[in-house]
């Protein structure tokens, strides 16, 4: 209905053939989109297609390389550096820009803080701080430090900064890559409510359930070329998906193959207690791909890596292969075939300013030393063999690893781990922030490294990504293991049911 | 000292024009602009002898500074440097002053043993204040700066502390006034220390975690590396280069007094920033450390050649000189 009486009405901002180059690589092509007045608009694509560009060109961060933005119809040239934003034209990175030590009355108003008399007038702006939270309905206390806030919170103090400035459209570059459902759920509530009072939202996302859900309209946007922009009533995420990549989805996750249950037992977690995590076991099997999931903040990554040796147990044992593992260590856990794939590849996993080779050997570098030094030729030969084996895709082999795209960089993340030839391999969000078809060649090489006999525990908040590629699924909810699904239990209702509380059974 | 060693330390397999990292460049670049200058300022300048002497007195700052290298690569900074030189610098001549062994020539070597020894355990100490104690670099080494200073003003009681025996004195001289196939014995040690330090940090296991452990700690730490060790030794490999600088020290004068090696931290660390490294840690460049404090040492021997800047000046110079630097590297990090 929202879209129905905005087609006839004047686009707040629109881009008219707009493309850049960067370089000599041209990013956008001709691109054409437009903004309506309290509509959602969805941006989609696989890595690399040029959405981000496209946002920041909009948003005044980038001058395109030619074409024209109109802004309520008339071309304009936008002020760079996020002076857009006194236009009512907001940017809300995928990295937020606040400041941890700043209290959420001052992120807000940082930059245009109230004053009398060349005095910071603190009530005023804590009252106006409220008013904008309770707008929002957000619970947050308003003298709260950013640094205490969880991650759906701090995305709840941008839009309020948003808000608060009085915005006409808002940017959110992948605004839920970090929220659990629930939290998205409340962000998209606040989103609904903004937008009916005329506040216009672009929003970029890899997940497609999400885009169906929350936006009026999708542009798809693949190599930096315009593809489609329509109503999302008349599409579904399988057709949002074939515009995105241009081909048909066949197969998105591989066949599973079930371990016999005479199958040896690798590895034995035995009443494992963290800080959080509490009394947790389970067994995995050789050749199993073992699900973990479960809400953010269940405690999936923290036992993990109380497992792995990166945090430190209170009680409970690992076995590993029958034998003992040392708790805290997480350098003899991985030299005795147990690895851990951080979430975060580009805080934990990867040096950004490095080049391939460099990150590629990082953990294993024993491999290539000779007489105590480190041997060139043989780390190029990993490096070939690691692009051969995962598919890494780059223009310049001494690019910076942090100029790659998301889904190389993930690529180069399981080389990586994999290079210290692990039996058993801990994968931590396997595919956050990377396109669908990168997504499936992934989901493939986990198969395939548990057909080499290989096990595998996949911690996912994407349930279709646990479904899909796991023969049993273990749910954790606050700190517990709350159960374990096995065959036709593994559905994403049984899992929610588990995850959110309503039933619970003993560990198997 | 040439381009191409640093070169292909960064790049071991192909190497086209395109593939030169400009930060790389630059310090050596700069260093044949000042050559140009200071020739056209003194046609004295350029000679060989005069080349030499700016070489061998920059030999104690750029020894520091490839010890300070390692340090800054691993994304730390020390700032005890200038005090640790008196303070081992002093505990060295007390010590041949104590005569404890008759023999000179043993006594020499022992001396020089006890004052590497010294010097590695006084980098092994800022090293654990810094990871045990988990205090800031800056912090932890500000106060063993002072503490090594304080000691040394205690044991020279506020004088200076010379060698007393002569016949150790005129053992010792050569080791710096000396020649090694005509090539002034200063010169030698810096180029044998860098090769060494160029091969522990390009070649090596441990440099390549040097480098991980200055990029980034969680990466390094999830990659399975052992961060706090990496930096503590990066400390000593810092200490044990004071240590060489005073081997060279000792002998120029046969003395010290509490005021040796003031602000030498800070040249040294401008060296080191000069020759291209990142002072927030990750890339480090030893030859171009030893750039830098080539072109600190040679932008004072233009300024006394030439006669139109005061020599009193020469600190506000080296003080422009970084700030120079590090507009430079950040202008060429922005085009790259």
């Amino acid at each position: 209905m929202a879209s129905d009486g905005a087609n006839a009405s004047v686009p707040v901002l629109a881009a008219e053939r707009i493309s850049k180059t960067f370089g000599e690589v041209q990013v956008l092509f001709s691109v054409d989109m437009d903004i309506l007045p309290g509509e959602v608009h969805a941006l989609v694509g696989e890595n690399g297609a040029g959405k981000s560009t496209l946002i920041k060109t909009l948003s005044g961060f980038q001058p395109p390389t030619s074409g024209r933005i109109l802004l309520d119809g008339e071309p304009v040239t936008l002020p760079a550096n996020s002076a857009a934003e006194a236009l009512g034209i907001i940017l809300i990175h995928q990295e937020f820009n606040l400041a941890e030590h700043l209290t959420v009355t001052e992120s807000l108003f940082l930059g245009r803080e109230i004053a009398r008399f060349g005095v910071l007038d603190r009530k005023a702006m804590r009252a106006e701080a409220r008013r904008v939270l309770d707008m929002l309905g957000s619970r947050i206390d308003e003298n709260a430090l950013i640094s205490s806030l969880a991650v759906a919170d701090k995305q709840m103090v941008e839009i309020g900064k948003a808000i608060s400035r009085d915005a006409r459209v808002i940017f959110m570059d992948e605004p839920t890559a970090v929220l659990s459902r629930e939290e998205a759920g409340i962000l998209f509530d606040q989103v609904r409510k903004l937008k009916a009072k005329g506040t216009s939202f672009v929003f970029v996302s890899h997940k497609l359930d999400e885009v169906m859900e929350i936006s009026d309209r999708v542009t798809v946007l693949r190599d930096g070329q315009w593809i489609k922009t329509a109503p999302t009533s008349l599409l579904d995420g399988e057709a949002i998906a074939q515009l995105m990549v241009g081909r048909e989805l066949s197969s998105l996750y591989p066949a599973k193959h079930e371990p016999d249950v005479d199958e040896e037992v690798v590895l034995s977690v035995r009443n494992l207690t963290t800080g959080y995590v509490k009394d947790a076991s389970f067994e995995l099997r050789k050749g199993e791909v073992l699900g973990f999931s479960g809400l953010i903040g269940s405690g999936r990554s923290e036992l993990m890596e109380a497992i792995a040796g990166l945090r430190p147990r209170l009680s409970g044992e690992v076995l590993l292969h029958g034998e003992h593992l040392p708790a805290g260590d997480f350098r003899e856990t991985n030299r005795r075939g147990l690895a851990y794939m951080t979430k975060d590849r580009k805080g934990m996993g990867l040096l950004l300013d490095e080049g391939m080779t460099t990150n590629l050997t990082l953990q294993s570098l024993g491999q290539h030393v000779s007489h105590g030094y480190l041997d060139p030729a043989s780390e190029a030969k990993a490096m070939a063999r690691a692009k051969r084996r995962f598919d890494i895709r780059v223009r310049d082999d001494r690019v910076r690893v942090g100029r790659m795209s998301g889904g190389n960089q993930q690529k180069l993340l399981l080389a990586k781990v994999m290079e210290t030839e692990p039996q058993i391999v801990i994968i931590d969000e396997p595919t956050r922030g990377i396109d669908v078809g990168t997504k499936q060649q992934i989901y493939h090489f986990i198969a395939a490294l548990a057909r080499e006999g290989r096990s595998i525990i996949v911690i996912s908040s994407e349930m279709p990504e646990v479904i899909g590629l796991c023969t049993r699924v273990a749910v954790m909810r606050e700190g517990h293991l709350v159960g374990i699904l096995e065959g036709e239990e593994i559905s994403e209702q049984m899992i929610m049911r588990y995850a959110a509380g309503l039933r619970r059974k003993a560990a198997g | 000292m040439s381009t191409n060693s640093e070169i292909e330390e960064r790049a071991p397999r192909r190497r086209t024009w395109r593939d030169i990292d400009l930060r790389a460049v630059a310090p050596f670049a700069a260093l044949i602009l000042l050559l140009i200058v200071g020739a056209l300022v003194n046609p004295n300048f350029i000679g060989l002898t005069n080349l030499a002497n700016v070489a061998t007195r920059s030999a104690f700052i750029a020894i520091i500074a490839v010890g300070a290298t390692f340090v800054i690569s691993s994304g730390d900074l020390d700032l005890s440097v200038g005090s640790m030189v008196a303070f081992v610098a002093s505990l060295m001549i007390l010590f041949m002053n104590s005569g404890a062994i008759a023999d000179p020539s043993l006594m020499l070597v022992a001396a020089m043993v006890l004052a590497v020894v010294i010097g590695g355990a006084c980098g092994l100490l800022n090293g654990l204040i810094t990871t045990l104690g988990r205090i800031e670099p800056f912090i932890a080494t500000l106060g063993t700066m002072g503490i090594y200073r304080g000691l040394t003003t205690w044991l020279s009681q506020g004088g200076a502390i010379t060698l007393q025996s002569s016949e150790l004195q005129s053992l010792y001289r050569p080791a710096y006034f000396g020649n090694v196939l005509g090539v002034p014995v200063p010169i030698v040690v810096i180029l044998v220390v860098t090769a060494i330090a160029a091969f522990v940090l390009y070649r090596t296991r441990y440099g390549r975690h040097v480098v991980a452990v200055g990029s980034s700690r969680e990466v390094a730490r999830y990659s399975g590396i052992a961060v706090d060790r990496v930096r503590t030794i990066a400390f000593v490999i810092q200490g044990l280069c004071v240590a060489v600088a005073v081997l060279l020290y000792v002998p120029r004068l046969g003395s010290t007094s509490a005021t040796t090696g003031i602000l030498w931290e800070l040249q040294a660390i401008t060296a080191v920033v000069v020759g291209g490294t990142a002072l927030k840690g990750g890339a480090g460049r030893v030859w171009g450390t030893i750039c830098g404090a080539f072109i600190l040492e040679l932008v004072g021997n233009i300024m006394l050649l030439s006669n139109f800047i005061s020599e009193y000046l020469i600190g506000a110079i080296q003080g422009s000189i970084i700030i120079i630097a590090m507009l430079v590297q950040r202008s060429l990090t922005r085009k790259s």
